[in-house]
């Protein structure tokens, strides 16, 4: 690797004028499972400061309240989320997507924010954190702003972060009654693995009949995409397999993959079909029994 | 230290044994789960610099200039070297690694490349510095510039009129003949027995079909380390991790034109080889680079090195065409095999020609084997190199053979199956082998019979054969004061050979496997060892350990002789004691006498090397349950079971565990490794990530029945048991997904969206 | 070019202290700077489990933490694992079970098993299977590892009790 330096600062303050400072040649470290192979693979030859987030108060916070929802500091890695019992109770769809993200050792480090700021089109925490209606907190010189986390990407690794500004925090709004949600990904192995596509969904029921849905795919386009009118499509229907069969035929046709090692266009469009529908059919249940 | 009691499943053989059979601990096991053992990474000495590879990103491309000078110029960076700093080769010059052989030249030319570079990861210059990233960052700053050709990335292209050429001066060696014609096709090869037309002609039912397989990496665990010191007395030091410490010896030799002795090759431990470390990659350019530097220099692989620097083992394309009776029986069988070497010929399609009808007795039979180069790294041996891209044709065409006539497809096998006598394609007539023993192991096999419960759920079956190889061995054992021996061997022990080889020289000499410590020397302190590859190392150093001990006894009884004052012909060897024939008095144990050597004349020192014959071929087949995903082609594997003829198993355990890990070896190769590779020639998936091999929650427990057929080649009847089980598993599970779905999969890998398609096209 | 850092640490019970660079990753600490070698490297990017050691409580894969990153914490290797002049009963397992063959990944396998079983010290076999996924063999097929996993996690029930 070339060579880099690593500041450890204990505000947000501090790392926001570092990266403000630093710009593109400063990037955050959080769980360093993303960042960390880039850095030796050559891909990021301009980094050379590396700004740990793991002794900044904010970037740990694991704040759940039922009025108030849930926040998750941007460095808070994968096994402290499914291990916190309140919060495996109340966002099973977050537990989904953060008890399979790599193995056990990835999940030991590895965090939904830094899946986030990584950016990567098959990112398996982003569709889900969309599904949950996830926003971003994020801070920088000129204050704090609030990002829809379905906003926050905007090409393969890049993301709305401008310069000086990092990622504080994810909020997730509590979790409404007879709501559910599920993250399901499609994988040759059984773990260790990059989706081949992914659909993250939610659901709220009334009375048997969807009051709202939002579904999300991963792995399929430029970045983890917001399939708003799959959504919009379940509204006043009934919460039954063919309602969300439409639902996940728009899925399909929203899909924009990419023929690659992964699977070809054909094959990744028929796979968000399949995982559109799985995860509504879940996520139904889980409203249920909700 | 605990032995369980053994009951193999099926016994040949006759005889009994006190320690042949056991479950030993192994005499290694304490030092590799502390994490003292020391493997080839884990070398340091004073003054250690640390090496980077520079290696070409272009599939085929003319290298124009090399300039150095910004790489140089880097504090920290001490030597760097090109293909120039390789002494020039003579022509015609093959280098035999036991496991296959290459010409010198070209062994040179993919140490460092000089005209051409002829695969993405092939080797184009080196460096040497103070850290292993002052070192990288130097070889970023070579600056090669290329004359980018197109490149060819498979046989069949290869094989094209007019394909671009990977050796503009390879000439086609057709049926044993030099032909001036420049091509990529390396040779053409055919075995004929009988004949062809006629036998189809007899044929009730003939299949026929073509099947294609991508190249696939060995996979182990422990990239390719290497450090040389090339002294100042002009002495070579090499610590590396290899399957041959002395083929490590004999090419670099070779490469830098050195005697052999002047180098010395001390074997580290090693973290998997599978036939991917008898080459040499990372030795040569160490020792140049020590020489120019007159420090130790060490470099080490990374992952992605190992995968577009080492030997995979090659894709192919494979035609079979088997014609049957319609009672079953096989009449005639033509195989067309084209296999990739790679960027240098020699491919494992000589083994495949050797191995795809090997099965079975047919009267009629015509191989055709291409070995074709491409653009792709030189293929390496890999497990059974070549046989398993045969066997996922042949056992497939059987299948459904089988399923046309209606027959239980294991039966259709017995009524073929090959058996003492059969005369191979090749030439080879068999001695007693253990095809049909196997075969009634599985039919018996509860597995066979057990329901298949669940929709989408199938079986297949598959049977393989692998011929397995002798060579040369060396031992040495001298006996210690208090009954235990030092066993001095040098075949590096990849999966537990320390145990096995003590384990039949302790047989021998009464003792128990305990009181044997086993080493594993470099080529300065034992004789020839050939390579830990073609399953010979517990048949053939096994044997030289029994003759060493054999050799132990013959002076143990003379001594015995001289201590009584009798006839060493009257003092005879029984149960761990000496005894004498005549007087019953007269007996004194193994390690009594050991107590008494010195005052009787002093060491005794055993010594063996044997080059044996008769390695006795082995057999392997599976039963394999799949579950198949309809809307996602995912085939998870339900239950699998591995049968072998193993001869004699020495130490059972460490038998049950090859085959486990060549049956997931081949259960990874037929779902999801692959050499995914770009259009240009560029291998897209790298990383151990996305090369996909599999994870402990992607396999069942692998049940194992070890067939006992003693090998009448081997003392104990040991066969050896380390490749033939990665050959059936590819078919078994082809099978299996037909059994499932109707699909029949021509194409490996059949990973999930390979499945779904195939579907697709079916239903289109 | 900027100097090295001053990184203090517990590895195995004992206070360590070492001088890295900020690129060094913590396992190329552990084996060329402290020499801790039982720890393997097997892929550089997480992907194959071999250098996996336990870092305050839960195992990571230090390829994946730079060593700078060590101040103040707490580390197990697989060096810190027996007991002394006694193998730990996972290490014994391993042997009996002989769960290893060319032993690469078997460090790797033994101190993932140790943060497993002292979670979870009965584990069902997808359990076992699950938490060691990001562990690669490729020798053994896994079958005589997780066996030697169920045997360690008996003999250590039993111990207890």
């Amino acid at each position: 690797m070339h060579w880099i330096d690593y500041v450890n600062p204990h505000s947000v303050r501090e790392a926001t004028e570092l990266l403000a400072e630093h710009g593109e040649s400063a990037r955050i470290l959080a769980g360093g499972t993303d960042l960390l192979v880039l850095l030796r693979g050559g891909t990021m030859d301009n980094v050379n400061l590396v700004v740990d987030g793991k002794s900044i108060p904010e970037l740990n916070e694991v704040t759940y309240d039922p009025q108030a929802g849930l926040t998750l500091g941007a460095a808070v890695p994968c096994y402290k989320i499914y291990n916190n019992q309140a919060v495996a109770h109340a966002y099973p769809g977050l537990i989904d997507t953060a008890s399979l993200i790599g193995g056990t050792q990835i999940q030991g480090r590895a965090t939904l924010g830094g899946n986030l700021c990584n950016a990567a089109p098959s990112g398996d925490s982003i569709p889900a954190m969309i599904a949950l209606s996830g926003v971003a907190n994020i801070a920088g010189p000129s204050g704090n702003r609030s990002v829809p986390v379905e906003d926050f990407c905007t090409a393969p690794r890049q993301t709305v972060l401008k310069r000086g500004e990092m990622l504080v925090s994810l909020h997730f709004p509590p979790p409404v009654p007879n709501s559910g949600a599920r993250y399901l990904r499609f994988i040759p192995r059984n773990e260790m693995d990059i989706a081949v596509a992914g659909a993250g969904v939610s659901v709220v029921l009334d009375n048997g009949t969807i009051k709202s849905a939002r579904v999300s795919l991963a792995s399929v386009a430029p970045t983890p995409l917001f399939v708003k009118e799959a959504g919009e499509a379940l509204v006043g229907m009934p919460a039954t397999e063919e309602s969300v069969r439409i639902a996940s035929g728009l899925a399909r046709d929203a899909a924009r993959p990419i023929t690659d090692m992964r699977g070809t266009i054909e094959y990744r469009k028929h796979l968000c079909e399949v995982l559109t529908r799985r995860a509504l059919l879940t996520a139904i249940e889980r409203a249920k029994e909700a | 230290m605990t032995t369980t009691a053994y009951e193999p499943n099926m016994v040949l053989v006759n005889e009994t044994f006190d320690v042949v059979g056991t479950r030993p601990i192994r005499h290694d096991g304490a030092d590799k789960v502390t994490g003292r053992a020391l493997y080839g990474a884990d070398f340091d000495t004073a003054g250690l610099l640390h090496g980077k590879i520079l290696r070409s990103p272009h599939a085929h491309a003319r290298i124009k200039s090399i300039d150095t000078s910004k790489a140089e110029a880097l504090p920290g960076v001490l030597a760097i070297v090109t293909a120039k700093d390789l002494p020039t080769t003579k022509a015609g010059v093959i280098v035999d690694f036991g496991e296959g052989n290459m010409e010198l030249k070209y062994l040179r030319d993919n140490i460092l490349a000089s005209d051409k570079a002829l695969y993405k990861g092939h080797a184009i210059a080196a460096v040497a510095a103070s850290s292993p990233h002052v070192a990288e960052e130097a070889a970023a700053l070579i600056d090669v510039q290329y004359e980018v050709l197109e490149p060819v990335l498979t046989a069949p292209e290869g094989m094209k009129e007019g394909a671009p050429l990977v050796h503009e001066d390879l000439k086609t060696e057709e049926l044993g003949e030099k032909t001036d014609k420049s091509s990529n096709l390396a040779s053409h090869f055919r075995h004929t027995k009988g004949d062809l037309d006629q036998g189809f002609q007899e044929a009730d039912i003939v299949v026929e079909r073509e099947f294609n397989t991508v190249t696939v990496h060995q996979g182990y665990i422990e990239p390719h380390p290497a450090t040389a010191l090339w002294n100042q007395d002009g002495r070579l030091h090499i610590w590396c991790s290899t399957q041959g410490a002395f083929v490590v010896r004999d090419s670099c030799a070779q490469i830098l034109d050195i005697p052999v002795s002047q180098i010395r090759v001390v074997p580290m431990e090693i973290g998997g080889g599978f036939g991917g470390k008898i080459n040499v990659y990372l030795e040569p350019v160490a020792a140049l680079l020590s020489k120019k530097t007159g420090h130790a220099v060490k470099i080490v692989m990374s992952r992605a090195d190992c995968f577009e620097g080492t030997g995979p083992t090659p894709g192919s394309y494979v035609k079979v065409k088997i014609g049957a009776k319609n009672d079953g029986t096989i009449t005639a069988a033509h195989a067309y095999l084209a296999y990739e070497a790679g960027a240098y010929p020699g491919s494992p399609v000589g083994a495949g020609g050797m191995c795809v009808f090997s099965a079975y007795d047919i009267d009629n039979v015509v191989i055709d084997g291409y070995d074709v180069v491409v653009n792709k790294p030189k293929t390496a041996a890999y497990r059974a190199p070549g046989a398993p891209n045969a066997a996922f044709a042949t056992e497939q065409v059987v299948d459904e053979l089988a399923n046309k006539l209606g027959m239980d497809p294991i039966d259709l096998r017995l009524k073929n199956a090959a058996k003492e006598g059969t005369r191979r394609a090749d030439g080879p007539v068999f001695p007693r082998i253990g095809c049909v023993e196997v075969l009634e192991a599985m039919k018996s096999h509860p597995h066979y019979s057990a329901p298949l419960e669940g929709p989408n759920r199938g079986r297949g079956v598959s049977i393989g054969f692998w011929f397995n190889i002798g060579l040369a061995s060396s031992c040495s054992i001298s006996v210690n004061d208090d009954g235990t021996i030092n066993l001095v061997e040098g075949s590096t022990d990849i999966g537990g050979t320390r145990a096995s080889i003590a384990m039949q020289a302790a047989e021998v000499l009464g003792i128990a496997a305990e009181d044997v410590r086993p080493s594993v020397a470099d080529t300065d302190s034992v004789g020839y060892t050939a390579v830990t590859g073609g399953s010979r190392t517990t048949f053939a150093t096994g044997w030289a350990a029994y003759e060493a001990a054999q050799d132990v006894k013959r002076q143990m009884i003379e001594r015995a002789a001289t201590v009584w004052e009798v006839d060493a012909d009257s003092v005879e060897f029984d149960k761990g004691a000496f005894k004498s024939k005549t007087d019953p008095e007269l007996s004194m144990s193994f390690k009594d006498l050991a107590g008494r050597l010195s005052s009787t004349g002093g060491p005794i020192v055993g010594r063996a090397a044997v080059n044996p014959q008769g390695a006795g071929g082995s057999f392997a087949g599976n039963i394999v349950d799949v579950e198949v995903d309809p809307e996602t082609g995912k085939v998870e594997v339900l239950r699998f079971t591995a049968v072998q003829d193993v001869g004699k198993a020495i130490h059972p355990s460490y038998v049950e565990g090859q085959m486990q890990g060549g049956s997931a070896q081949g259960i990874g190769w037929a779902l999801n490794e692959e050499y995914y590779m770009g259009e240009q020639g560029q291998m897209t998936n790298t990383s151990l990530l996305d090369y996909r091999m599999p994870t402990s929650l992607d396999l069942p427990m692998i049940d194992t029945v070890i067939v006992e057929v003693a090998n009448p080649g081997h003392p104990f009847g040991v066969r050896g048991v380390g490749e033939a089980n990665i050959i059936p598993p590819t078919p078994a599970i082809a099978n299996a997904i037909h059994s499932a779905t109707g699909l029949r999969l021509e194409r490996l890998p059949m990973n999930p969206g390979a499945v779904t398609e195939a579907g697709w096209k079916q239903r289109k | 070019m900027p100097g090295k850092t001053y990184v203090q640490a517990t590895i195995n019970g004992e206070h360590t202290d070492f001088l890295c660079e900020p690129r060094q990753s913590l396992l190329e600490v552990l084996r060329d700077v402290i020499g801790l070698t039982g720890t393997k490297e097997g892929c550089n990017d997480g992907n194959c489990g071999a250098c996996t050691i336990i870092l305050d409580g839960r195992i990571v894969t230090p390829c994946l933490v730079l060593a700078v990153e060590a101040e103040g914490k707490e580390m197990t290797t697989i060096e810190g694992i027996a007991n002394g002049s006694t193998l730990h009963p996972i290490q014994q397992s391993f042997l009996e079970n002989a769960a290893l063959q060319c032993g690469i990944c078997t460090p790797g396998f033994i101190v993932a098993t140790k943060a497993l079983l002292d979670e979870n010290p009965n584990p069902t076999e997808y359990e076992i299977r699950f938490w060691l996924a990001n562990n690669l063999c490729r020798c053994t097929g896994y079958d005589k590892i997780i066996r030697a996993v169920q045997d360690a996690a008996t003999t250590m029930q039993e111990a207890k009790a």
